[in-house]
């Protein structure tokens, strides 16, 4: 029935289980619309937040999904300006992949803010001293760069780009997109940076707090931050190609593409996971003890802040996806590529986690007590709304844009027609091309 | 507050508190003059106090030894209202992304102006003193209160963050008061906060710590080339070395209550904090 | 944001940072402003009608 809308030369399941699936995910999304207009309409007395944890769930999920999201600046980085053309074969998906966080993270922020109606004021009133001001510009701008980049894919769209105007839109977007990977590049490293130096410049905060590299106004976890990202989005963008194809059913990215950017996220997983450790020491034999702390003492009080956090992020989550990947055999093998990954987008979570909800439990004043936090329904709902939408977004996306280049030459399709399957080869190589 | 600052020869102003914990009794007088000078808003259910705004919080100490050794002390706590390593650094003001909390250079006071807020709360998150406050809910008044409501304080709406503000109307009384009438200073007497003046102890003394006449200034005896540390050996400031640099003094004979001000590693001798630590 | 806001200041933080800014602004809004212009001279020209190929 939507036929006319689907790419040439590719197999889409039949409607009725795409919409049934549609349906699905779409229960959760109103699940998820639902809370967000009560924290709107109510107020944030919705969320179990307080005036302890001012900071919970919804910043944890922001940071998350930002460095998760950084697939999309490191491939485009690698692409366009490292020259890394492989990755032509994987960088749509990329590039929607961080579409989808970087969107669900400016959701989640207007949700977040007391005041949404005067979320303008950080841009206009902006104090250019304060990181979440950084934060809210680079996300911002950058989040234009990632629209412009997901737009021409749009336009790919069969039915769309046979009006010439769009079609030719697409061919001088993809003709300038170096230029606007580039600023993206430069945005994503100040703005994923400056949410590392959120936590990192609370000189209130001796947990969350780190010296500035250099005397300069930034602290190392902002060159952290935006190493992290650099190292694990990656793995996120390989982890949820996978889960496509599994989904699907299908072989979606040739594997040269897949061993190459799982080979750059093992050698960013590793280098950063040395340059943590070495801060984490730092930290422990230098910051925390000038203020007056020895370092356990953010790792007691209840076993959800114990120290098990330290091994679990630093050796579970990222030696050992670093070093996976590191090696061409493990590399090479499927299940500890994935594993890897995946242990990956759990090692960058737990950090975000770390430095958002650690930071604000653990006491300062000696006659102060540990806090815990529990998020209210409303908080769980609407951070799951963003992965209901992502999901959609892919689920469409998927279904009527070329995302993968090489779908049809891994999948082809019994039985069509071989004049029709000899036109549609230029097509590969004009699409080798969208970014 | 920057529009409202008035740029005269006068050398500027730095308000600041010495509060006397052996004198305080916990009575909660300051608390309560506090709520009812700032129109801080309450609820009807006040048992979660994680949710309580509290501009002036009177803390209980104890020296954790058990009966007959064991001692208890009351720490009022209003905002200590930081002036950070280099003047105006203070923790919230440099976190805050819309200049909505402001440090201003000729009082020394961190301001929080709640129409500009728009309820980020990055401010609360840098705030090692839990001095600041997110208004969860609007405020309700109980039939009839409104009436009683101070005209001078603008009550807050929710979603913003607030705080104490050492009763910074009452500042802005007095020096108009004192500019019509020929520029002159703003007396003592004059600008007082509402904890201050409750307080049946009087263990607490708010004034100009830059003005050798104010008594809170011969009580502290702040060396201004050294991050304005106390001369007083009774004398000690919350987290001192974080680097905060605060204006809230707090005076004690008792070591214990001393030590209980700031954090110490477990190999640490008792004593003051040495030099505050460095930070950006 | 504008020099016309009160609270900006004409130093170093504000020289960095919103160069940056309007420097990134500048090369977005200018890319787009040439891919936009470029398509309609080109569909002006009749590129691009109904099939690419």
């Amino acid at each position: 029935m939507d036929s006319a809308l689907i790419p040439e030369g590719v197999k889409r399941c039949a409607l009725w289980k795409f919409l049934l699936g549609l349906a699905v995910v779409g229960g959760v999304l109103v699940w998820g619309i639902i809370a967000m207009l009560l924290c709107w309409i109510k107020g944030l007395n919705q969320t179990n937040m307080n005036d302890y944890y001012g900071f919970a769930l919804w910043i944890w999920a922001d940071l998350a999904v930002i460095a998760l999201g950084g697939g999309a600046f490191f491939s485009g980085l690698l692409k366009y300006v490292f020259g890394k053309d492989d990755l032509k074969n994987i960088i749509n998906y990329a590039v929607l992949i961080g579409f989808i966080c970087y969107s669900s993270a400016l959701l989640i922020l207007a949700i977040d803010v007391g005041q949404p109606l005067r979320s303008w004021f950080i841009f206009w009133h902006a104090n250019v001293h304060s990181m979440l001001t950084e934060v809210a510009f680079c996300l911002s701008c950058y989040f234009a760069v990632l629209t412009i980049e997901y737009i021409p894919l749009i336009l790919e769209n069969r039915q769309i780009d046979k009006v010439p105007f769009f079609h030719n839109l697409g061919h001088n977007m993809h003709s300038t997109m170096a230029i606007f990977a580039a600023t993206g590049a430069f945005l994503s490293f100040f703005h994923q940076g400056s949410l590392g130096g959120v936590a990192g410049v609370l000189f209130g905060r001796p947990f969350a707090y780190r010296e500035s590299i250099l005397n300069t106004i930034w602290p190392y976890t902002f060159f952290l931050f935006t190493w992290s990202a650099a190292a694990y989005g990656p793995s996120f963008t390989l982890f949820i190609t996978w889960l496509t194809e599994k989904i699907t059913r299908k072989k979606l990215v040739k594997n040269n593409t897949i061993y190459l950017l799982a080979k750059i996220s093992g050698w960013m997983i590793l280098t950063y996971i040395i340059a943590k450790s070495a801060d984490t020491l730092y930290w422990v034999y230098q910051t925390a003890p000038a203020k007056g702390f020895n370092w356990d003492f953010f790792f007691q009080n209840n076993a959800l802040y114990g120290k098990w956090i330290l091994f679990v992020e630093i050796i579970v989550c990222g030696f050992v996806p670093g070093l996976l990947l590191v090696f061409k055999s493990s590399r090479e093998n499927s299940f500890l590529r994935v594993a890897a990954t995946f242990l990956g987008i759990i090692g960058v979570s737990l950090n975000r986690w770390v430095m958002v909800l650690q930071t604000m439990a653990a006491p300062v004043m000696p006659f102060d007590t540990w806090q815990l936090y529990i998020p209210s329904w409303q908080e769980v709902a609407t951070t799951i709304l963003p992965v209901a939408y992502g999901v959609i977004l892919i689920m469409i996306s998927y279904r009527y844009l070329p995302i993968f280049p090489q779908e049809r030459e891994l999948n082809p399709v019994e039985g069509a027609d071989p004049d029709h399957a000899h036109a549609a080869a230029p097509h590969i190589g004009h699409e080798a091309t969208v970014a | 507050m920057k529009q409202t600052q008035i740029h005269n020869e006068q050398p500027p102003r730095r308000y600041g508190m010495a509060i006397d914990v052996d004198k305080c009794t916990g009575c909660g007088s300051c608390m309560v003059a506090c709520f009812s000078e700032n129109n801080v808003p309450f609820k009807q259910d006040e048992t979660d106090k994680l949710l309580s705004i509290t501009w002036m919080r009177v803390y209980q100490l104890t020296n954790g030894k058990t009966f007959p050794h064991t001692e208890v002390a009351y720490l009022p706590r209003p905002c200590q209202h930081c002036a950070g390593q280099h003047e105006g650094h203070s923790p919230c003001v440099s976190v805050c992304p819309a200049t909505a909390t402001d440090y201003s250079a000729d009082t020394g006071i961190v301001s929080q102006i709640y129409t500009r807020c728009f309820g980020c709360r990055y401010c609360m998150g840098a705030c090692p003193y839990h001095a600041r406050y997110f208004n969860w809910w609007d405020p309700v008044w109980p039939d009839g209160m409104e009436k009683y409501l101070s005209p001078n304080v603008s009550p807050r709406m929710r979603g913003v963050v607030e705080k104490c503000s050492f009763c910074f109307h009452r500042y802005q009384m007095a020096r108009d008061k004192a500019y019509t009438e020929g520029g002159r200073k703003v007396q003592e007497a004059e600008y007082q906060t509402a904890c201050a003046q409750a307080c049946p102890a009087g263990a607490i003394v708010f004034g100009d710590l830059n003005d050798p006449s104010h008594a809170v200034n011969q009580i502290v005896k702040p060396d201004a080339h050294n991050h304005y540390k106390s001369g007083n050996p009774r004398a000690f400031r919350l987290l001192e070395r974080l680097g905060t640099n605060t204006k809230v003094y707090y005076l004690s004979s008792r070591e214990w209550v001393r030590r209980s001000g700031d954090n110490y590693r477990a190999d640490e001798q008792p004593g003051m904090p040495g030099a505050a630590a460095q930070h950006g | 944001m504008f020099p016309f806001c009160f609270e900006w200041v004409w130093d170093m933080g504000h020289y960095v940072f919103h160069g940056g800014l309007w420097y990134a602004l500048t090369v977005i809004g200018l890319g787009m402003t040439y891919c936009v212009i470029k398509a309609v001279v080109d569909t002006v020209q009749g590129k691009g009608g109904g099939h690419h190929h």
